[in-house]
């Protein structure tokens, strides 16, 4: 039986070594060679002056996850409470964006955030705009939203939020409704079930929430050239630019993908951990 | 007899793929291209005459082109890069001699877009347009008329002001309204050009860097000025009868974009084929009424007024075709970019970056 299994793993093993592995020694190795194809650290002495960009990206991402916790785990709640039907459909609503392309979406952002956009338009046409003049005494004709650093934390929440929902959901919605009536039977209020058991059990879902929006966002460069004006570069920015950019430096761009990996790993271990020491405290 | 099953099957699927390139040969060849860059029913038109198969592609940027030649992953036989990125593939020794007597029509193209600095001796490349590079602005939103690089920079116009996100042109304008030469390598002009886009970008200049969103953002009224190229700006016109177009006091960039076909191409007749067409006064015509670029074939420049009047029975706006294909008084306050050397380019790409951070 499981000698079976592992030869239907033979395809997936394959695209892993050709799509994940291979290119991950690329990187290794041409973090480590210089331009002319020796051995080098020198790729790395430069990374100190990206610090900012560095500490930038880890930053907004950490913020954008942490806005997608808030929002999405009340949201999964929420939704694990109601009937099959009410379910089905607010899945379905919460996917419907993801059927759309990424770019287009962070495309139209532009358009609702844009000094004449949409959003400007209305509150304009409401009258908001002339009441904040009022009351803080300003001449503003529009609230500048596009080109700043809130646009892309929203870019990322907004394209983001559904790899959040999702795997907290399918954690909570799965959980033994027996456990929360022992809870109850002990004499626990809703707040202690929550506390004590709903929340403990459904981390793992939070936790790979927490994986599936926090790395794509550290790494995103889309969103952080669409909705933040491309004047403060973030890390994706700052990769692309040495493949794409006029001094095509590959081996650079490595280098910055390797360390950018390697926090990022640093990360979910520290996270793990933290995860299976709480879950293991609460079973004991 | 599984396993005798799914080799036969492989067979016949390696069998089926090969037959298409063997018996009757299929003449192909490979086009590698800018983003709506070409009146696509050429495409079509040279199909149907040649028999040739065009697998037509496009890239988002010289760079980006050159990066997919460097790793490899491209088997282009003609690309249109512009006159620096040619300059850079003729020294790498990228590009292929190209037999003109298979390509009549480059008799065709005006004598002032040959033997351009970055192929003086005129053995590797067609020129496929031109143009300027210049200040787009919306006079409902600036003082007055705009005639110098002093805009890009200026403090009146903060968080008004688009710059283009490419080292090269940003650091051109800043150049050009230093006064210092766009190909200069002088680290230290390089160091002051960089030194007013900072101070610019500080004091809040600028709204955002952009590329290709510039068209959403002028054409809806959300900033005021922008650089960007001249076929662009008519483009964008068609959306927003406010904006103008200037080549700075200054001079400015010109640009040829030019076909060329490369080292190692599987397909150089074929690709000889398909310039010679692309360049015949016919094709011109529908490209630069398509694309708003200029096209370099002599006939095509005489002609293309007339042939607006016909197509769309109006006159043609000559101011407009001025801004379109620039007469030689105004390419003649501009320089061609050269390919750097790879220090300054170094130089470059490391203040583009300090300046992102």
């Amino acid at each position: 039986m499981k000698h079976k299994l592992s030869r239907f793993a033979i395809p997936y093993v394959i695209w892993m070594a050709l799509f994940v592995v291979i290119p991950i020694i690329l990187v290794v190795v041409y973090a480590f060679s210089s331009a002319s194809g020796g051995f080098t650290l020198e790729n790395f002495s430069r990374l100190g002056t990206y610090t900012v960009v560095f500490t930038r990206s880890f930053r907004l991402a950490l913020i954008a996850t942490l806005i997608c916790l808030l929002i999405g785990y009340p949201v999964s709640y929420m939704m694990s409470k109601e009937g099959p039907r009410f379910q089905r459909i607010a899945m379905v609503l919460i996917m419907l964006p993801m059927w759309m392309n990424f770019l287009l979406r962070t495309y139209s952002w532009m358009s609702i955030l844009e000094n004449n956009g949409l959003l400007n338009q209305l509150f304009q046409k409401i009258g908001l705009i002339a009441l904040y003049n009022q009351v803080f005494g300003t001449d503003l004709t529009f609230f500048r939203m596009l080109n700043t650093q809130g646009a892309v934390v929203l870019g990322m929440v907004y394209n983001y939020l559904p790899f959040m929902i999702l795997p907290i959901y399918s954690v909570i919605v799965k959980l033994d409704s027996s456990l929360i009536e022992a809870a109850r039977d002990l004499g626990a209020n809703t707040f202690h079930v929550f506390r004590r058991v709903i929340l403990p059990l459904s981390l793992p879902g939070v936790l790979s929430g927490i994986t599936m929006v926090f790395v794509p966002s550290v790494s995103t460069f889309a969103i952080s050239k669409m909705l933040g004006g491309g004047t403060e570069m973030m890390l994706g920015d700052l990769i692309e630019q040495q493949f794409l950019g006029g001094a095509y430096n590959p081996q650079l761009g490595a280098a910055i993908s390797l360390v950018m990996m390697l926090i990022v790993v640093a990360c979910m271990v520290v996270m793990n951990r933290f995860g299976e020491g709480e879950e293991q405290a609460v079973m004991l | 007899m599984k396993k005798i099953l799914a080799l036969a099957m492989a067979l016949s699927v390696v069998l089926s793929l090969t037959a298409c390139g063997g018996g009757e040969e299929q003449r192909v060849v490979n086009v590698c291209s800018w983003g709506e860059y070409i009146d696509e029913d050429l495409i079509y038109q040279f199909e149907d005459e040649t028999g040739i198969k065009v697998n037509y592609q496009v890239a988002e940027s010289n760079e980006v082109l050159y990066s997919q030649l460097k790793t490899g992953g491209a088997d282009y036989d003609v690309i249109v890069p512009s006159d620096y990125m040619i300059a850079r593939l003729i020294s790498e020794g990228m590009l292929a001699e190209l037999d003109y007597a298979n390509i009549p029509n480059y008799d065709l193209i005006d004598d002032q877009y040959k033997h351009l600095s970055f192929d003086p001796d005129n053995k590797y490349t067609v020129p496929y347009t031109f143009g300027t590079l210049g200040i787009i602005y919306n006079t409902t939103m600036v003082d007055g008329p705009i005639t110098s690089w002093d805009a890009m920079f200026d403090e009146k116009y903060a968080g008004n002001v688009l710059m283009i996100r490419n080292s090269r042109d940003a650091l051109a304008a800043a150049l050009l309204d230093l006064g210092y030469d766009i190909n200069t390598t002088d680290k230290a002009e390089i160091q002051a050009a960089y030194q007013l886009l900072s101070d610019a970008k500080d004091k809040g200049v600028y709204q955002a860097f952009v590329m290709d969103e510039v068209f959403n953002k002028m054409e809806g009224g959300n900033a005021a000025i922008a650089m960007y190229y001249a076929g662009d700006y008519l483009t964008m016109l068609e959306n927003n009868p406010d904006l103008a177009f200037v080549v700075p006091k200054e001079g400015s960039n010109w640009f040829v974009d030019a076909m060329c076909v490369l080292k190692d191409a599987q397909h150089q007749e074929e690709a000889e084929e398909w310039i010679n067409f692309i360049a015949s006064t016919s094709s011109s015509l529908a490209n630069m009424d398509y694309i708003w670029y200029a096209s370099p074939n002599k006939e095509a420049l005489e002609e293309y007024p007339a042939y607006y009047q016909e197509t769309y029975s109006e006159d043609l706006d000559m101011g407009l075709y001025e801004i379109m294909a620039a007469p030689k008084d105004v390419l003649d306050r501009c320089t061609l970019y050269e390919n750097l050397p790879s220090d300054t380019l170094t130089l470059y790409n490391d203040l583009w970056t300090e300046l992102g951070i």
